[in-house]
């Protein structure tokens, strides 16, 4: 395998943790404040609070490592898109400045149990962060950046009049939805809380159609905007057959109210196939035409350190990881609000 | 805006984003360690007070880690999207630094999360505070990997330029280049400083508004004489910085010191201005003392600013952040002095008012510090991006938007710098400290409860 290879592997299995994590996070913000819209506040609210007050920081650390490893190991990936993304990526920045404060100010400043203001802002951007990110899965297909004189140039009326743009956004959005109240049943029922599950179950049924439907939508589109990426992904469909049968398994176990657990596990996996497959027939592109993972990666010496690096740093994060889940994610004490009351 | 200078305002863009960072980054170094010192002392003594004392801390030190992250990421993002021709050459070299500082922080980001929720929850308390040992590593690894990738802009090396390309790269001698060790300890001494000066200003600002009980004495106690301990470690390993530009990057230390003729038993100018013919007015000057900072001789030979070609000279207004900083450096020891031996000061209150004013504004001291110091770290090292390979101009992103961009960041730190002071004074003023004690059952002097 080149190094390359090893790299996007890296990169992609992090911004696949990002999807996950993230996912759980923004559909959980959005949930919380919808309920508490609609006066359903406390039934739902205590659950969500209590899952996300201790993961909140570490769902960022995902995207950083990802963009930073993206730079690292691709440094033209840092010139094209850095250049060209200029302003959305400077709108996500303060998106995520804004979620990531009053979420703070909420839970740990804020006297009242809930400030509207705060969740509404919080709720919100919950939903534009993965719509915005994900424009630029729609960017790295090719066609929108361009170079003219040498400079670095994106085609924004190429960009917003595009079908695939709009459909990975509305793919983005609703699979927020389904995989974060996929996530909250799970964690609803083993708290034992009937009334949080009743919720969040009708979420969890009543956003998986949209997200298997916009999944198709994206497919089709894909075929317009790049035809040599639609092949590949032809050549190896049995992925994306097996992440729609783990996809009918999960909806059909929150459907009969049993194995929620392995019913996550068929959430996480239908994300996986979707997206390696996905990331496997990009390849070699980072971003279509201009960056590819044998010319564009960075000098051996500085791959080969920073792959050890990156194996090292497992070895650190992978036990830390487990004792955040252990302690709060497979704690029934904790799940259940007996312990662990902030300070 | 378009027609504006994307490079300036390149320049204008990141340097705020720092400015508002480095405030956040900095409290989040330094804390932690303030943190394990007072629940270690409320373990080992049984004294509930200094328990107390950290839960307070670590709930006002919540929302600045926020915000710290959101900046943070802010940054992170910013080097790609203002500087990308910078980061496909440097990148080469520097990822290395980089992408280590997102695993330190990852471990901090655990930590502190399992931190916060976990008090009461183990049978030993002393689990608890490991917990923050962890939580310290992280963020001191952070400041150790970011600011080495700093040290390499000023000092690159391990690597050959070859028609553009960096050629040859060896990261690690990249990441311990002779800048990094003068930079990474004075940057973590201060950052302990400035935590503990900011946490002293908060002790003294209780008492100044009357409240007497001994819960805040000896938090004075404890904040003062850690920030005595760490601006003097900041001050010795000044000095060292000091020799390593003497050394390194003479025109940084000449351009400081307003020291423009190469000679031995050079003197040290402190304040004044310059004419046009740049001579120094108004200035006390002391003798000897510039070489003696430079190689602890009198006559030591410093190079001065017209050994080096007017477009690479640094702008000389960092003489001034860099006087400045020395005499806030200089208080922030003199003033904890004065407060350890309150007892033979004249007149006969324990706590003095003006001793007291003293200490309120050692946090805020420490902080101007802290930015002066960046100003003159970064501004010192102009019109380089990496000294002596890259110049700034020519690192910059060539997008037209940069200056909307500006005023949309401008708009959000004001947002988060003020409704962070909001959040933090509410926070504290809501649950007032001595509440908490009589709930605690606290209230009686010794105060050995729980």
């Amino acid at each position: 395998m080149s190094y390359g290879l090893v790299a996007i592997a890296i990169l992609w299995t992090f911004l696949f943790g990002y999807l996950i994590v993230a996912s759980i996070d923004f559909g959980a913000g959005f949930f919380s404040f919808y309920s508490a819209l609609t006066g359903h506040e406390n039934k739902i609210h205590n659950i969500i609070q209590r899952y996300l007050s201790p993961v909140w920081e570490v769902t960022n650390v995902f995207l950083i490592f990802f963009v930073v490893g993206l730079v690292g190991f691709f440094p033209d990936a840092a010139f094209y898109y850095g250049t060209a993304l200029l302003v959305p990526g400077s709108l996500a920045t303060v998106l995520l400045a804004i979620r990531g404060a009053y979420y703070a100010y909420n839970t740990y400043g804020s006297s009242k149990e809930n400030n509207k203001i705060y969740m509404a802002l919080y709720g919100a951007t919950g939903l534009l962060i993965p719509a915005a990110l994900s424009t630029v899965l729609a960017i790295s297909e090719g066609g929108i950046i361009y170079l003219a004189d040498g400079k670095v140039q994106l085609d924004w009326n190429n960009f917003f009049t595009n079908p695939y743009t709009w459909s990975v956004i509305v793919l983005a959005l609703v699979s927020v939805l389904y995989i974060s109240a996929m996530f909250l049943s799970y964690y609803a029922n083993r708290a034992g809380d009937e009334v949080a599950f009743g919720v969040v179950r009708g979420y969890a049924l009543i956003w998986s159609g949209p997200t298997i439907l916009f999944s198709f939508f994206a497919f089709l589109t894909l075929n317009r905007q790049n035809p040599e990426h639609f092949e590949a992904m032809l050549d190896i469909s049995w992925m994306f057959i097996a992440s729609f049968l783990c996809f009918l398994f999960a909806v059909y176990g929150v459907w009969k109210r049993r194995w929620l657990g392995l019913s996550f596990i068929m959430v996480m996996l239908q994300f996986a196939f979707a997206w390696y497959g996905y990331g496997r027939s990009h390849l070699p592109y980072v971003l279509y035409n201009y960056i590819n993972i044998h010319e564009s990666v960075t000098n051996d010496t500085m791959a080969i350190t920073m792959i050890t690096a990156f194996v090292l740093g497992l070895c650190v994060l992978i036990p830390s990881l487990i004792l955040l889940m252990r302690l709060f994610l497979f704690d029934a004490n904790y799940i259940l609000g007996k312990s662990g009351k902030k300070g | 805006m378009s027609t504006l200078d994307p490079v300036l305002m390149s320049r204008v863009l990141t340097g705020l984003t720092l400015f508002v960072h480095i405030v956040l980054a900095t409290i989040g170094v330094g804390i932690p360690v303030m943190l394990a010192l007072a629940e270690w002392r409320g373990i080992h003594t049984g004294d509930g007070h200094y328990t107390l004392l950290a839960r307070r801390w670590a709930r006002g030190y919540v929302i600045t880690v926020a915000v710290g992250v959101v900046t943070g990421t802010a940054i992170g993002l910013q080097l790609s999207l203002l500087w990308p021709t910078f980061m496909r050459v440097a990148g080469k070299a520097i990822a290395l630094p980089l992408f280590l500082e997102t695993f330190a922080f990852f471990v901090e980001a655990i930590f502190l999360g399992i931190y916060l929720y976990t008090w009461d929850r183990f049978k030993s308390k002393y689990t608890h505070l490991l917990l923050l040992i962890p939580v310290a590593i992280g963020a001191s690894f952070s400041a150790i990997f970011i600011t080495s990738m700093n040290a390499f802009m000023n000092q690159p090396q391990g690597f050959e330029l070859v028609g553009g390309v960096f050629t040859n790269v060896n990261p690690f001698v990249a990441m311990f280049n002779p800048a990094t060790p003068t930079k990474v300890s004075h940057v973590l001494a201060s950052a302990y400083t400035t935590s503990a000066a900011a946490l002293a200003s908060i002790a003294a600002y209780s008492l100044l508004r009357g409240n007497k009980h001994t819960y805040f004495k000896k938090a004075l106690k404890l904040t003062v004489i850690s920030t005595f301990v760490f601006a003097v470690a900041t001050v010795m390993i000044g000095d060292f910085s000091g020799k390593f530009l003497a050394k390194y990057q003479p025109e940084k230390l000449a351009a400081m010191e307003w020291h423009f003729e190469t000679m031995k038993e050079a003197p040290l100018i402190y304040g004044g201005v310059l004419d046009e013919n740049r001579d120094i007015k108004y200035a006390l000057k002391i003798p000897y003392a510039l070489s003696i900072l430079a190689g602890n001789r009198p006559d030591t030979e410093v190079i001065g600013l017209n050994e080096f070609p007017e477009d690479e000279q640094p702008p000389l207004m960092i003489h001034y952040f860099f006087d400045l900083k020395v005499t806030n450096g200089v208080l922030l020891v003199v003033i904890p002095l004065l407060y350890m031996f309150r007892k033979w000061l004249p007149g006969k209150k324990a706590y003095p008012k003006w001793l007291l004013i003293g200490i309120l504004a050692l946090g805020p001291m420490a902080l101007v510090a802290i930015w002066l110091g960046w100003f003159l770290a970064e501004i010192g090292r102009q019109p380089w991006i990496l000294r002596g390979y890259m110049k700034v101009a020519d690192a910059a992103t060539t997008s037209p938007n940069v200056g909307w961009m500006l005023l949309l960041f401008i708009l959000l730190y004001l947002v988060l710098s003020v409704s962070a002071i909001r959040v933090l004074t509410k926070l504290f003023r809501n649950k007032n400290a001595e509440e908490e004690l009589a709930m605690l059952g606290l209230n009686s002097k010794g105060g050995s409860g729980q």
